[in-house]
């Protein structure tokens, strides 16, 4: 993975300064709320409802085991003992002091870590795609571009003050893993006629309060570009993103109201006066940093492993984990590995401190020393020999981190919601945890198959519910808390937003209603049908009438 | 706390000011709302003045004068002996057109100051403006900042091509100077140090 250079490691070591100075200004009296709200934020600082969250870069979802084992330091020192791993692949500890921020951010920079960015609004962190590397259908290897985008857009002078965030996705994958339909940028590698690397941009997707899904900028830009192609377009968003209304701040909006052709002009005309500028990429810069991301030095390997075979054979729970948990590897010989963040009843996400530090131990033993988060908010080890999957899982199980339910209804996306979040219309954990329990048991979760769950617990849409195949969204009726649900949302190439299934409902109905749906799927579903394709297919109206059907019969009785 | 001292930083250094800012005579304020919120913001190319303010707005007779980009646009003809003279700056808002003022004049570099008005600190339309007066317009004079101008912001500013940053009243120019300097090597190529650091140092890769 990427190292610093002593370039890299001074402009984070200057960056806690800054914000060492900045803190004391702010304590001192000298920088008003309002003033220091966006240094802050710059900084990943929330203040929520109990306490500031801080929110910690993890660029385009790779950790080494150094770092992890200092976050869990971290979160053991500064924080109560566990941190949470984020829908865009990051890292939030959720009760840290102000105060001791810069020197968390102090402790971070000596692993070469960081906070840069992680809020407010400039651009993000850029995410991609969590089996980059090693997915075999893999076009490019997106990291080497994705670290080039975080370098250019670390600081970037001209967008430090946007209307709002922005947020860029790479994927280089034929299977789009990165959601770069929902992005404000989204740069999707593909192979050309002539065989050659080319890039679609798509600009102005987004979830939150208005859902959309992103339009085609450009059809064909080549890598060289991509840094001053980007500029081009937040430019034009700079300048004509509206300021007037947070909630009409996005570029999706602006793309909306000019429309793609009208936007696409304005930008190709930006672009002309600035393509090949000196942030074009040179052959040499994206060869240098390349080098952090060759092929690991993997060994030659038979695609059977004997040992593996027998233990499959012979233990019916060690194979389920294996079908569920661990994914194909361009590699004979190896797999990749998701370490479940999703045990039923607890918070979708959270690791502990002692978790963190035996799972850096176990990437240093099996998989050359790296961790992924994804944005499904689990871990990933992505390089496993397949000889080595019965010791980890053994590992794994022991330490609770070997839930077999990943793509499956209780492998549940869920923001932190009113339990931490001010901006929270609902809770969005306890139904997350109340759903768990509902289908805990596996055989059942198996039968019921692929499935996407997604909690928000405001339109805000954190939790991404819009393109969960079951979405639920907190809402808030008089004062109290409701949810509304979305059916047929999915994410990838053939994404797609869920229509709403009706009135909302009270939190002890939730359980009810997921199971009614899931009712409705197992009744309705062809043999080789998930539960996206039976939506898909009979629409939303049966389970509407089954959900709601029985719910008008009840209020009857009462 | 305010003081009798010289707010404006011109080159890295503390200097007085040379020139007289000229602002229109007050209009009519509406207070606009959107979702119940006070608007903060004014949209871009939104029209905020109206010609009796223009033609009320009263100019010194002497001295170096900084105008409104309306009035420089309105009333041309009478400074013209003035912008001859070099005794003519021209100030816009972020949210008026760039291109109005590039179109207002021959030479953008007959103009020996152009100011930048920013209202409120977290509007971030003034870097790209820098920006295009430098590399698209190759202006090569003085560039202002001035209104809600605070230290967090001076070193993309900096990056953005100004060169001159008249601080808010109420906060030390002094202070602020220290923040051009904070980072030394940016990363990305932009209008002050145009080459990206890739192109600007020769970066070895670090060993595995
Ligand atoms: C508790 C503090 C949090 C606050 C105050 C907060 C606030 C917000 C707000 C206001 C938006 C909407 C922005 C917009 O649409 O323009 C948003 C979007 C988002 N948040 Fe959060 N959030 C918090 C925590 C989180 C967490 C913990 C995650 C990850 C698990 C997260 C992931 C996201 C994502 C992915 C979006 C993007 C939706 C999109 O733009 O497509 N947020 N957040
Ligand atoms: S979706 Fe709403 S409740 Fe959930 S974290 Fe985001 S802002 Fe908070």
């Amino acid at each position: 993975m990427y190292k610093y250079d002593e370039i890299d490691q001074a402009i984070v070591d200057e960056r806690v300064k800054q914000y060492r100075d900045q803190t004391r200004r702010f304590l001192a009296g000298e920088l008003t709320d309002e003033e220091f709200r966006p240094l802050r934020l710059q900084n990943g600082l929330y203040i929520q409802r109990h306490a500031p969250m801080l929110r910690i870069a993890v660029p385009y979802g790779m950790l080494s085991s150094r770092q992890l084992r200092k976050l869990g330091d971290i979160s053991k020192h500064y924080d109560r003992g566990y941190g949470h791993v984020s829908t865009r692949t990051n890292m939030q500890l959720n009760w840290p002091k102000l105060e001791d921020v810069p020197d968390i951010l102090a402790e971070l920079a000596t692993v070469q870590m960081h906070a840069i960015q992680t809020s407010g609004n400039c651009i993000r962190n850029t995410t991609t795609d969590q089996f980059a590397g090693v997915a075999p259908d893999e076009v490019v290897d997106p990291r080497a571009i994705a670290e080039i985008i975080r370098q250019w857009s670390t600081f970037h002078p001209e967008f430090a003050l946007l209307p709002r965030k922005f947020k860029i996705a790479v994927s280089g994958t034929k299977q789009d893993r990165a959601l770069v339909q929902a992005h404000d940028i989204g740069l999707e590698f593909y192979r050309d006629q002539d065989d050659k690397v080319a890039i679609r941009v798509w600009v102005g997707g987004g979830l939150g309060r208005t859902p959309i899904l992103g339009s085609v900028v450009r059809e064909h830009l080549e890598w060289q570009h991509i840094l001053t192609y980007c500029e081009a377009i937040i430019r034009v968003y700079n300048l004509h993103g509206r300021r007037d209304n947070a909630f009409k701040a996005r570029i999706k909006i602006l793309v909306k109201a000019l429309g793609i052709e009208e936007f696409r002009r304005q930008v190709e005309e930006e672009w002309q006066f600035i393509k090949d500028n000196p942030n074009t990429i040179t052959e040499a810069e994206l060869a240098r940093v390349s080098q952090y991301f060759t092929q690991m030095p993997y060994e030659t390997l038979p695609e059977h492993d004997a040992r593996f075979d027998s233990a499959i054979a012979s233990n019916p729970a060690f194979a389920t984990w294996v079908r569920r948990n661990t994914h194909a590897h361009k590699q004979p010989g190896y797999r990749a590995v998701t370490l479940s963040l999703k045990p039923h009843g607890r918070a979708p996400g959270d690791i502990t401190s002692e978790q963190m530090h035996l799972v850096a131990d176990w990437a240093d033993e099996y998989s050359f020393g790296e961790i992924r988060p994804s944005h499904e908010q689990n871990l990933i080890l992505a390089d496993v020999k397949l000889s080595d999957l019965f010791p980890l899982w053994e590992k794994a199980r022991a330490a609770g981190l070997a839930t077999t339910n990943i793509g499956l209804l209780t492998d549940i996306i869920c923001c932190p919601g009113g339990d931490f979040c001010s901006l929270a219309n609902a809770k969005s954990i306890p139904i997350a945890e109340a759903i768990q329990m509902q289908f805990d048991n596996l055989d059942y979760l198996y039968d019921i198959g692929e499935l996407e769950l997604n909690i928000s617990g405001c339109m805000n849409a954190c939790g991404h519910h819009h393109v969960g195949h079951i979405g639920i969204l907190g809402v808030d009726k008089d004062g109290s808390e409701w949810y509304q649900v979305t059916l047929g949302g999915k994410q990838g190439n053939d994404a797609s937003l869920g229509s709403v299934l009706g009135p909302s409902f009270a939190a002890e109905e939730m359980p009810g209603v997921v199971q009614k749906l899931i009712d409705v799927y197992i009744r309705e579903r062809t043999e080789e049908e998930r539960f996206i394709d039976t939506v898909r297919r009979i629409g939303v109206a049966p389970f509407k009438t089954h959900v709601y059907g029985d719910k008008k019969k009840e209020v009857a009785h009462a | 706390m305010p003081n009798n001292k010289s707010n404006l930083i011109l080159n890295n250094e503390i200097v007085t000011d040379e020139w007289s800012l000229v602002t229109m005579p007050a209009g009519e304020e509406v207070v606009k709302k959107q979702a119940g919120k006070v608007v903060l913001f004014k949209l871009t190319g939104e029209s905020t003045h109206s010609a009796e303010q223009v033609a009320q707005t009263v100019i010194p007779a002497t001295g170096k004068i900084l105008v409104p980009l309306a009035v420089w646009q309105a009333r041309k003809e009478e400074l013209a002996p003035r912008h001859a003279a070099g005794e003519i700056g021209v100030w816009l808002d972020t949210h008026e057109l760039l291109e109005d003022l590039v179109s207002s004049v021959d030479d953008l570099n007959s103009l020996p100051l152009i100011a930048v008005h920013v209202e409120r600190f977290a509007d971030g339309r003034i870097f790209s403006i820098g920006n295009l007066l430098r590399m698209r317009h190759h202006y090569r004079n003085d560039l202002r900042a001035f209104g809600d101008v605070l230290r967090d912001q001076l070193f993309f500013l900096k990056r953005c091509g100004f060169n001159s940053y008249l601080i808010r009243a109420d906060r030390s120019a002094e202070d602020a100077l220290a923040s051009l300097k904070d980072f030394s090597q940016p990363y990305q190529g932009a209008v002050d140090e145009q080459l990206p650091v890739w192109r600007r140092v020769n970066r070895q890769p670090v060993s595995q």
